[in-house]
């Protein structure tokens, strides 16, 4: 398995948060969690990157215990990239400079062979005139995109994907989700959280249900969504139908 | 073009020069303000030279204040005066901002090896903003010199600019730290997701944005410190305002604190005209369109 989680817990204060998180992703896999806001979506990426320290159980990459207290978090994170749902560009830094940021100050790439690789990137998210752009310059879409390559940059081995077309207008929304798409051809191991159950769908290998820090239901996307096993889950379904949104 | 279409020049969107009814409006009001604010410019300028002369015991206060004769004998010795004044201020500030910035990232630091350093940061900026200026200046440029130092160490220019130091410096940083709460948590957090350390994503991330956040406040800072150097004058230094004291006794006239004052307003003035075209120029640089 490339990530596993074993029992993870997380309370914020007397708020339990995560209450026995197990989920194992292979590698190449795409892993959907869907839920309602609050159902724990968020907090589970987060603390897979290290973001939030877990309070019991177990997180593993490649078998090796991430969730050890005392563990050098930056050498993990630079394994696991992440994709924030409001883009947490540095807004001070051309579009460049936020790519190869980094690569340069992390893995000690010299400037030329950063933005060489940095622009190769862009590119291929259809970038390339942007570069020298500020973020506050770019539609939503785009600085999405330069959020993913920015991750990308880093050569992760897995990408947490948090939400992150839910700050987009309908019409920017497609843009990222090719970029995803693309990713998946690539075979990169995604887990991405999400509110669009039509490109969960499409997607992922596997979806899986999250209500009040749980995993109610587990499946192949097309079960989850045409043969839902749980009331919980049908219920929110059925609630998403309602909505339109499905 | 509208000799083709009947009727068009009939239309209401557009006049004879071709301007939008919008268009046209906006030129009738801007002429009109234009027109306003001249007038009622004058109106005030013309009653203020007309009026003030005519007060009682204005002649008193021109005598005192505003001679003439005084001002040009008095104003040049002021001016090179002054020069002390800059330079003063020109080796302190670089070092208000250095240990400012310093204290600020010691007091947000977190590893708990530091935690003397935070301690220290933390009463040192409650210490010297809690002292008037003049008296820091008094204890420090009478006091230390008065231990019994040897030459230069005894300069009061030393120990005045030293004074200033530690109290402005505690100022600054409260600035530099406001300036650092400021940049948005989800910031580290995609530094950190990156893969940096808290030194990189405070070096590259946090300090940048925070430093160009709190530039105006800052300036505030030095502007005010460019005025404040003249109390130095109190333990020694012939500078302006000094200049000025010796020269308004030796006339018996009010007229050189004048000039010293218009001396500080031709400096600071700029300096605050400045930092209002840099802030502008940033904002453009990084979002394009300005939002008025």
């Amino acid at each position: 398995m490339k990530l596993s989680l074993r029992d993870v817990h997380k309370a914020f204060g007397p708020r339990a948060v995560l209450s026995g998180i197990s989920l194992d992703v292979a590698q190449s896999e795409v892993i959907a969690l869907i839920g309602a806001s609050g159902s724990g979506k968020s907090t589970l990426l987060r603390c897979v990157n290290l973001l939030e320290p877990i309070d019991d159980g177990v997180i593993l990459l490649d078998g090796l215990d991430i969730s050890e207290p005392g563990l050098a978090a930056d050498a993990i994170r630079r394994r696991i990239g992440m994709v924030f749902q409001s883009f947490n560009l540095f807004p001070h830094m051309s579009v460049l400079a936020n790519v190869t940021l980094a690569p340069r100050k992390v893995l000690k790439v010299d400037k030329a062979e950063a933005e060489d690789r940095a622009r190769s990137l862009l590119t291929r998210f259809g970038l390339a005139e942007r570069v020298d752009s500020f973020p506050d310059q770019l539609s939503g879409g785009q600085q999405q995109r330069v959020a993913i390559a920015r991750s990308l940059a880093m050569e992760p081995e897995v990408m947490l994907l948090d939400e992150i077309t839910s700050a987009l207008d309908p019409e920017l929304v497609g843009e990222v989700l090719d970029v995803v798409r693309e990713l998946k051809t690539s075979g990169m191991t995604m887990l991405l959280a999400t509110h669009e159950m039509g490109f969960a769908r499409e997607i992922a290998d596997r979806v899986c249900f999250l209500d009040r820090g749980e995993i109610i239901e587990s499946a192949a996307a097309r079960d989850i969504f045409e043969r839902p096993q749980h009331e919980r889950t049908r219920q929110f379904l059925q609630r998403v139908t309602d909505a339109g949104r499905l | 073009m509208n000799a083709t279409v009947p009727g068009m020049s009939d239309l209401p969107g557009t006049d004879a020069s071709g301007r939008t009814r919008r268009q046209e409006f906006e030129r009738r009001q801007r002429r009109r303000a234009l027109a306003v604010a001249t007038t009622s410019t004058l109106v005030v300028a013309a009653l203020v030279v007309i009026l003030v002369p005519r007060t009682p015991g204005w002649y008193k206060v021109k005598r005192s204040f505003f001679d003439v004769e005084v001002f040009s004998t008095t104003f040049p010795r002021l001016l090179s005066a002054f020069v002390k004044d800059v330079q003063i201020f020109a080796w302190c500030a670089p070092c208000i901002l250095a240990l400012g910035m310093l204290i600020a990232v010691l007091r947000s630091v977190r590893a708990p090896a530091l935690f003397p350093f935070r301690l220290f940061a933390a009463a040192y900026t409650d210490v010297f903003r809690g002292i008037p200026v003049i008296l820091t200046i008094l204890l420090v440029g009478f006091g230390v010199p008065g231990l019994g130092l040897d030459r230069p160490y005894n300069s009061p220019y030393l120990w005045g600019s030293v004074a200033l130091v530690l109290n402005y410096s505690a100022y600054v940083a409260e600035v530099f730290r406001a300036g650092i709460e400021s940049v948005h948590e989800s910031q580290r957090a995609g530094a950190r997701s990156l893969g940096l350390s808290s030194a990189s994503t405070l070096r590259h991330v946090v300090l940048p944005q925070a430093v160009r956040r709190v530039i105006p406040p800052l300036m505030n800072d030095l502007v005010s410190l460019q005025k404040d150097v003249a109390l130095i004058s109190l333990i020694g230094p012939i500078e302006v305002l000094r200049q000025a004291g010796i020269d308004k006794s030796k006339y018996a006239n009010f007229t050189p604190y004048v000039g010293a004052a218009l001396i500080f307003l031709l400096l600071t003035i700029p300096e605050t005209r400045f930092v209002d075209w840099l802030v502008a120029r940033e904002r453009r640089r990084t979002t394009g369109t300005a939002v008025r």
